[in-house]
């Protein structure tokens, strides 16, 4: 045991250490410092008065109506007008609410979705009042888990709302959130484990120093997949946005809430939604960093300094609009599928594919856990062991998808009923469509109603016993009758 | 600079400050009309639920789940320092996750069968 506990020290400095920071603040005084940061937080601000319009104006086109176009040019000022009316609202706090929690939720809420944005970086250096300084506000070796955290506390806000208003739906929607954010959360802590295995650090400049050459979103294609679902969970937004539930619970933690209170909730949502896809920028798109085919451009002459900024926001705004067209095109999930996901699909996933890059990660070259022979392909050595680890992942990946399919396939056609059956629509006196594997049976002509009528108050008993058919249809009632009427 | 931990803190007090002050100043020029049923709990225009002070009952499901969100936040927790130093750490911490990993599932398969991660009884 002693003996394989030493491992590890026989191995003391293989590779030098990354965690730390490259972002260089050694030139930052302190009110550059807060200079960055009200900076930070106006294009923030900017970013959601933008947003918000966006998302309403996207979201029209899609519905084919023009959505807000009255209030400045397009309709620009629409959230800006919007935010006047809340603050000349008046500040409603019921009867039954815990007064001091229905007054901090929100407030905690505001504070908690800035906070992660201090650690984004925005751009790479560039020169700001005479200092080189990074765009970015401050970077530690454990940014990311310094988001995480913060999104934590974040729920608190939300869960506290909905817990202090003093009423069902706001209780009902506050827990749905808290149980809905705190599952999801863990499915994107473990998607974001892929990206610290190829990176080594934690710290988000180090990790946008690292896509250079390749962005992680190629090596950990499938942890970014995760990210996106677990993104949209995490923000409660459309098809996952079972905490606001319009049609069920009202409004969820908010129902209470009006006024300004009510705007800072709904601030705290876009700033979130900002947060989750700067996140998702910074460590699966490179960041700042230039897209591939534009940073060949003249050696790369669009790639430092504040193009950097550029090429960020045109990435987040990316995934706003991804979040936008999810909104017009999905209907909300319902809240057991939901969880169900989370739990049962998401995390086993998750965590096999970790374990899967860690394998890739130990069979490649600096590392060459197992072995070192290379195959040379072209001119590009290919380890061995690397090549041996992905077909075996992907082997394993296909048979587990077979089979998957197999028992879905199994599990549809058990549920599936044996034979088409025919139903008759009317049958309960109000027209029912049809299930899944029901035909529907062609209504006979009735013909119209006042000769139906007419009909059979006289032959039409006649006809029904002394027909070989026996079935008292009126439709065929009135088809026989109108034949034999000229004969009798 | 000296500690980087201390932007974060500008940041907060930002965030803090523009909360205040807006919901503040909400407050102060917003309109005081009182009106007893504005007072009451929203509910579809029925008579308000009693509410039980103290925020009422909670289904116990909700318990389950922040007791398994403990349990799975500290696994992927302890993936990251793992993930971090992985290239320092050799074959053996690779081994020793795995082993760390197939634990954690025991305990995952163990929810699962007693329908722990289910949401229909």
């Amino acid at each position: 045991m002693s003996a394989f506990l030493a491992v590890p020290a026989l191995l003391p400095g293989v590779l030098p250490g990354a965690e730390n920071p490259v972002a260089d603040f050694s030139d930052t005084p302190f009110w550059l410092s807060i200079v960055k940061g009200v900076l930070i937080f106006v294009y923030l601000l900017l970013s959601t008065l933008l947003v918000i319009w966006f998302e309403r104006r996207v979201i029209g086109r899609m519905q084919q109506r023009p959505g807000p176009n009255r209030n400045g040019p397009f309709g620009l000022l629409q959230t800006l007008a919007d935010g006047m009316k809340s603050m000349f609202k008046e500040d409603v706090r019921p009867a039954n609410a815990d007064k001091w929690v229905f007054t901090i939720a929100p407030l905690i809420a505001a504070t908690m979705c800035v906070v992660s944005f201090s650690i984004i970086p925005l751009g790479p250096d560039v020169y700001l009042f005479g200092h080189r300084t990074p765009l970015q506000l401050t970077d530690v070796p454990v940014a990311v888990l310094l988001v995480l955290a913060v999104a934590s506390v974040g729920a608190y806000g939300i869960i506290l709302a909905g817990w202090s208003s003093g009423s069902t739906y706001p209780l009902m929607g506050g827990l749905r959130s808290t149980a809905q954010v705190i599952s999801y959360e863990i499915a994107m802590g473990l998607s974001l484990v892929a990206v610290f295995l190829f990176s080594g650090s934690m710290s988000t400049s180090s990790i946008v120093g690292s896509q250079a050459s390749m962005w992680y979103v190629v090596p950990a294609f499938f942890s970014f997949a995760v990210y996106l679902v677990t993104m949209v969970g995490e923000t409660n937004r459309l098809p996952f946005d079972l905490a606001e539930g319009e049609g069920e619970i009202v409004g969820g933690f908010h129902t209470e809430y009006g006024s300004m209170r009510f705007a800072m909730f709904f601030l705290a949502e876009y700033i979130n939604m900002f947060t989750v896809s700067a996140l998702a920028t910074t460590m699966f798109l490179g960041g700042w960093q230039a897209p591939p085919i534009i940073s060949l451009i003249n050696d790369n002459v669009v790639g430092g300094g504040w193009w950097g900024l550029l090429w960020f926001t045109t990435k987040l705004w990316l995934f706003m609009f991804f979040f936008v067209w999810l909104r017009g095109t999905l209907p909300r999930v319902r809240y057991d599928q939901f969880m169900h996901f989370g739990w049962k699909f998401l995390i086993p996933v998750t965590v096999t594919w970790v374990v899967a890059v860690a394998f890739i990660r130990g069979a490649q070259p600096p590392l060459n856990y197992f072995g070192k022979g290379a195959l040379t392909i072209g001119n590009k050595a290919v380890s061995i062991p690397l090549l041996v680890i992905i077909s075996v992942i992907a082997v394993i990946a296909l048979a587990a998808t077979w089979v998957w399919d197999e028992r879905a396939n199994a599990a549809a056609m058990a549920a599936a009923p044996e034979a088409e059956e025919e139903i008759d629509p009317f049958a309960g006196g109000f027209p029912v469509p049809p299930m899944p594997g029901q035909r529907l049976k062609e209504p006979a002509y009735a013909g119209p109603r006042s000769t139906a009528a007419v009909v059979t108050d006289g032959d039409a008993v006649s006809e029904a016993t002394d027909g070989d058919s026996g079935t008292p249809d009126p439709g065929a009632a009135w088809f026989t009758t109108s034949e034999e009427e000229p004969r009798g | 600079m000296t500690n980087p931990y201390v932007p974060i803190i500008i940041m907060v007090a930002l965030g803090a400050a523009f909360a205040l002050i807006s919901v503040g100043t909400s407050l102060i020029v917003g309109p005081k009309r009182y009106n007893r049923a504005k007072m009451e709990a929203y509910e579809c225009g029925i008579q308000p639920t009693p509410h039980a002070s103290g925020g009422g009952k909670v289904p116990i499901k909700y318990y389950l789940t922040a007791m398994l969100f403990i349990i799975f936040d500290i696994e992927s927790v302890f993936l990251y320092p793992f993930a971090v130093a992985f290239d320092r750490l050799g074959l053996f911490a690779l081994v020793e996750m795995v082993l760390f990993i197939v634990t954690v599932f025991v305990a995952y398969a163990y929810v699962w069968r007693r329908g722990g991660l289910d949401w229909d009884y």
